[in-house]
């Protein structure tokens, strides 16, 4: 069977209760599920020994500035074993900023969280270090969001005196 | 050389301090290669033998801000770097001075952006602004030279009664 029938129906069985659509683009699958499913959903997608998506390549989201859920959370996974990419995309709304981390699962999510929460000011629980990456800790806004201007608030960022 | 000859006739000459001081000064220009990006493959070629900053006695690219005058900001500054470059910039010794090399470092050049500094004078005295992006190892030479020029008009009294406001020392009782 081919890897992405195999993705669909493992997921349809093990985890009956997951509601998920897939859209496949350029023959690039992408799952697209509901923000609480996303750790069971990353785990069973790592643990199972035929799937074996063990790299998190990126996390990052989309700000689609006026549409009804503001966010959409991105991930890319891959898997070694059947070198195969998938993308996972969870809908974030602006009222309630906060998706669970997946950072338990790969540990490299740590990092891309944080750089996804430092960009776009989305929140990750039971994220292990939450800070900001880029910008610095007293900046107070999220750069990469659509209502952000390009050149910047001027003051938000200290420079030194002459 | 004129020197010599003038040395082999009356073994002595008359001059001022100042034009001595300045002479020493300009002709050994210690940079201090704050290499940020790109412009700093640039300032590395500027070292090499093919282009020589030796030639003008300021081969010795110190890395450490303690022995250097002249500050080669060499690459794009971000408002998170700025507080570096001016950290490094206080622990040089006066005299100094600053040479912006590049777009970037002169105006944020093509980073018209949040989080590049539209220029290192909104933080730091720059005394000469080189453009290019990069610039050639030769134009860092040509502001190498402009350098000297000023320099070599200073005088020793430019660079006295500079209060040491740098790093105060806070002393609790």
């Amino acid at each position: 069977m081919e890897i992405k029938e195999l993705l669909t129906q493992k997921i349809k069985d093990k985890l009956p209760d997951v509601q998920f659509t897939t859209v496949e683009f350029r023959s690039e699958l992408s799952i697209i599920i509901n923000k609480k499913d996303i750790v069971k959903l990353c785990l069973f997608l790592k643990d199972d020994p035929d799937l074996a998506f063990n790299f998190c390549e990126d996390v990052t989201a989309i700000d689609w500035a006026r549409r009804n859920q503001r966010f959409t959370v991105v991930y890319h996974i891959f898997s070694m074993k059947n070198k195969f990419r998938l993308r996972l995309k969870c809908d974030v709304e602006e009222d309630d900023c906060k998706i669970d981390s997946v950072s338990s699962v790969w540990k490299t999510a740590d990092w891309e969280e944080r750089e996804t929460y430092d960009m776009y000011g989305i929140h990750f629980n039971n994220h292990p270090d939450l800070r900001r990456m880029f910008m610095p800790e007293e900046f107070e806004f999220y750069p990469l969001r659509k209502d952000f201007p390009l050149m910047g608030i001027p003051g938000s960022l200290p420079l030194p005196k002459k | 050389m004129g020197l010599e000859a003038k040395l082999n006739q009356d073994s002595f000459f008359t001059t001022t301090i100042d034009a001595i001081a300045a002479w020493a000064r300009k002709n050994s220009v210690w940079p201090m290669p704050m290499g940020i990006s790109c412009c700093a493959i640039e300032m590395m070629a500027v070292g090499d033998p093919k282009y020589d900053i030796a030639r003008f006695g300021s081969e010795v690219m110190r890395f450490t801000p303690r022995q250097c005058d002249l500050m080669i900001v060499a690459g794009t500054v971000t408002y998170k770097m700025a507080h570096v470059v001016k950290k490094i910039y206080d622990q040089m010794p006066d005299p100094k001075w600053v040479i912006a090399m590049g777009a970037c470092t002169s105006s944020g050049g093509m980073y018209r952006s949040y989080n590049v500094v539209q220029g290192i004078d909104q933080f730091l005295p720059v005394d000469v602004y080189l453009a290019g992006c990069p610039p050639r190892p030769d134009n860092l030479l040509n502001a190498l030279i402009m350098i000297q020029d000023k320099i070599g008009k200073s005088k020793a009294r430019d660079f006295q009664d500079e209060p040491l406001t740098e790093y105060p020392i806070h002393i609790k009782n």
